[in-house]
């Protein structure tokens, strides 16, 4: 029984990391399913996130604003304005130009581009890693008093919670709308979309700027149930969510969604029954062979190459 | 001046202003558990404001002034010249690189003790860099975990000297070979990926080593380090005041002059300065031999290259095992120039420290490369007040760097004949 409980308390916490990994996640599997690049700044654009998302909620309550969920939209929605404006001029300055070259162009690109949003995050905050308050607490917990207890946090339920209507109106969006129909055409074969008469600079715009979006959600998410950010944090959160979206078959919306959460469960599980130490090892061992035998992932339809 | 660039050019100082004015207006500052927030200084709003601005008036009037500046290159005398003649340019060149390889060689006696110390650096990036061109510039393959070699040739040598005493002659090849064998091991499998897959890879592959690094503390010492690495002897002779091991004796009794630090800093600069030429020269061999031409066939067109009869996984494994082969090299002399290391110098911004040499001097070519290595180690020393501010121009330069002169500032030049127009 009690072994039952802590696999289920693993198991939740992996989950609740996953669901984060893929709303990050979907930035990169976005990006890469349209211009087929690898957006190394996103895990940048996640942190920045959490950064503004940090202010709002600092520069309200020295406002002397303490409603829960006004804190929370508040600092949600700057944190979407934030990210999503920096998604956006990211990719103006930094991969328009560059776009349609040799493929290494734009990723070394895009390297440049998280060394130097870190290191703009770095000279205005510091490099200390800063208490970000816990403002969702308490929790149901489950099994007998006197020995291990399963525990479901509030924080953790508002995470699944948020990331379940952040995907469904996603979906919706892409299946529905007149921009997630473009986004898609423009997937398909860009030349052909523009041809059609579709804006594709600007759907192109569009995908990071949505990308940015979730990662910011993802980040007030996280900055929250971990306690403390750093300016280096959104680095391995990056990688990880990429991870995520290779896992799931990148450029896939659904893939994004199991890639994460499988990851979330397979580093927690491996925290929980091996040494927290080597969870990166896991997930970037995982990485390395998904992409060995299974390169298109789980999700992912194959590529064909064309000559 | 159209509306709709008026429009633009608002949405664009807007964007710049909700970009720049949450980071930088407010400063987070905690205080035990509480999280406080000020205001930044007028000076930094100011700035902000005056970038909205610039932002502004560029997108503006962004017609007019790219117009201008396009017809800037005509003004410049610079831009229409024709290229030198290969046979001239290879002249040049050669005698650059002697008078560079004397003036390298007469440094040590006429700089300062921390200037060798620093030119040793620039000596070990070099390496690096050179090794790292083979397998980005040359082969095309985007390796961003090539600090994983370096750090298996500096630790390789650490742990054989601890466990074994082994001496840096003989650690020295043995590192260089065990990084190769990493590069095959690793490279075997993952070489089969497209590009930016492998980049992902390789970068995994760099972070899963120093993480292990991290954790195997009975072995590595973990976080902690290896210390009391040995310094290189020179045919017996240590370099220490006193004689550490038996049967040695000690360079400055040998030569009967006193005793002096700086011998061995000169020591390790000069087997820095050789091993350096050496990376160079067998690099440059290499690139004149079929293999090296074969990289470049690859890198220009997979599939031409497949169907002229190359072998894909042997064509890339040679690449990036002999771009190991130098990471490690590179990490012996590390090892024995710090005599002490910690996974602390293998991180993920080596790498791209090391990935932006490369990029800056221009794939492929070795005299950029070598320059923009001195260029990289040696400013940041200089600009000391600006230390800060290092790794954000750092970034920023890369990018600009792709956008603007993506072929690097000393773009690689194949020996080639051009067809003269039929009149």
């Amino acid at each position: 029984m009690q072994d039952l409980l802590y696999f289920i308390q693993q198991l939740i916490n992996g989950l609740t990391i996953g669901s984060t990994y893929a709303l990050i996640a979907i930035g990169y599997t976005m990006v890469y399913g349209i211009i087929g690049m690898i957006n190394f700044a996103h895990g940048e654009i996640y942190m920045i996130g959490a950064y503004t998302a940090l202010i709002a909620i600092t520069g309200l309550a020295a406002l002397g604003i303490a409603w829960l969920p006004l804190v929370l939209i508040v600092a949600l929605i700057c944190a979407m304005i934030v990210s999503s404006s920096m998604g956006w001029a990211v990719e103006r300055v930094a991969y328009r130009p560059v776009r349609g070259k040799h493929r290494l162009i734009p990723l070394i690109s895009a390297i440049g581009m998280s060394i130097f949003l870190q290191n703009y995050v770095h000279l205005a905050q510091g490099s200390r890693n800063i208490g970000f308050p816990a403002l969702i607490e308490g929790g149901f917990r489950f099994g007998a008093e006197d020995s291990f207890q399963t525990s479901i946090t509030y924080m953790q339920i508002t995470i699944f919670a948020t990331t379940l209507v952040c995907m469904t109106i996603l979906s919706l969006f892409i299946s529905r709308s007149r921009i997630g129909r473009a986004c898609r055409a423009v997937s398909q074969d860009l030349g052909m979309a523009n041809l059609l008469g579709i804006d594709t600079n600007r759907i192109i715009s569009a995908t990071f700027v949505i990308g940015a979006a979730l990662a910011a959600v993802a980040g007030l998410l996280l900055g929250m149930y971990y306690g403390s950010i750093d300016p280096l944090f959104g680095f391995i959160a990056g990688l990880k969510a990429f991870t995520a979206a290779v896992l799931g078959g990148i450029g896939s919306i659904p893939g994004a969604m199991l890639g994460g959460l499988i990851l979330g469960v397979a580093e927690s599980m491996t925290s929980g029954y091996l040494s927290g130490e080597y969870k990166d090892v896991v997930s970037f061992g995982l990485l390395i062979l998904i992409l060995l035998f299974k390169p298109t992932g789980l999700l992912g339809k194959p590529e064909v190459e064309k000559i | 001046m159209a509306a709709h660039n008026l429009k633009h050019a608002l949405f664009c100082a807007i964007v710049t202003l909700i970009i720049s004015y949450p980071i930088l207006g407010f400063n987070l500052a905690s205080e035990g558990i509480d999280v406080t927030l000020e205001g930044a200084k007028t000076s930094t709003v100011l700035g902000v404001l005056l970038a909205a601005l610039i932002v502004f008036l560029f997108q503006l009037y962004r017609d007019n002034i790219m117009g201008s500046l396009r017809q800037l290159p005509a003004v410049n005398p610079l831009a229409n010249r024709k290229p030198m003649e290969q046979s001239k340019r290879l002249k040049l060149e050669s005698t650059l690189l002697t008078l560079m390889i004397i003036g390298a060689l007469i440094w040590p006696f006429i700089a300062s003790r921390g200037a060798v110390d620093l030119a040793t650096l620039v000596l070990i990036y070099i390496m690096l860099a050179l090794g790292l061109n083979v397998v980005v510039g040359l082969a095309g393959l985007l390796d961003l975990g090539y600090v994983a070699f370096y750090a298996v040739g500096a630790y390789s040598f650490a742990l054989l000297s601890q466990y074994f005493g082994i001496s840096f002659w003989f650690a020295l090849p043995i590192g260089a070979l065990l990084a190769a064998l990493f590069g095959l091991v690793l490279g075997f499998p993952v070489l089969r990926l497209r590009g930016d897959y492998l980049a992902i890879v390789t970068l995994g592959f760099g972070e899963i080593i120093r993480i292990l690094l991290n954790n195997m503390t009975s072995l590595t010492g973990g976080p902690n380090g290896i210390g009391g690495i040995p310094d290189p002897t020179l045919f017996g002779m240590e370099f220490g005041r006193r004689v550490k091991e038996e049967g040695n004796t000690s360079f400055h009794e040998t030569f009967g002059i006193a005793y002096s630090g700086e011998h061995k800093v000169i020591f390790l600069y000069l087997i820095a300065l050789v091993l350096a030429v050496i990376t160079a020269i067998a690099i440059r061999r290499l690139m004149r031999m079929p293999v090296g031409r074969a990289w470049e066939a690859l890198r220009e067109d997979e599939i031409a290259a497949k169907s002229l009869g190359l072998s894909r996984t042997a064509v890339k494994l040679s690449a990036f095992t002999i771009g190991a082969f130098f990471a490690g090299f590179a990490g012996t002399v590390f090892a024995s120039k710090q005599g002490f290391i910690s996974p602390e110098s293998f991180v993920f911004l080596e790498s791209a420290i090391i990935l932006a040499i490369v990029v800056l001097g221009g794939m492929g070519s070795q005299m950029g490369v070598i320059l923009a290595a001195i260029a990289v180690t040696i400013l940041p020393e200089l600009a000391r007040e600006f230390s800060e501010y290092r790794m954000a121009i750092f970034g920023a330069a890369m990018v600009l760097m792709m956008v603007w002169r993506p072929q690097g500032l000393m773009p690689m030049r194949r020996i080639h004949i051009e067809l003269k127009r039929q009149e």
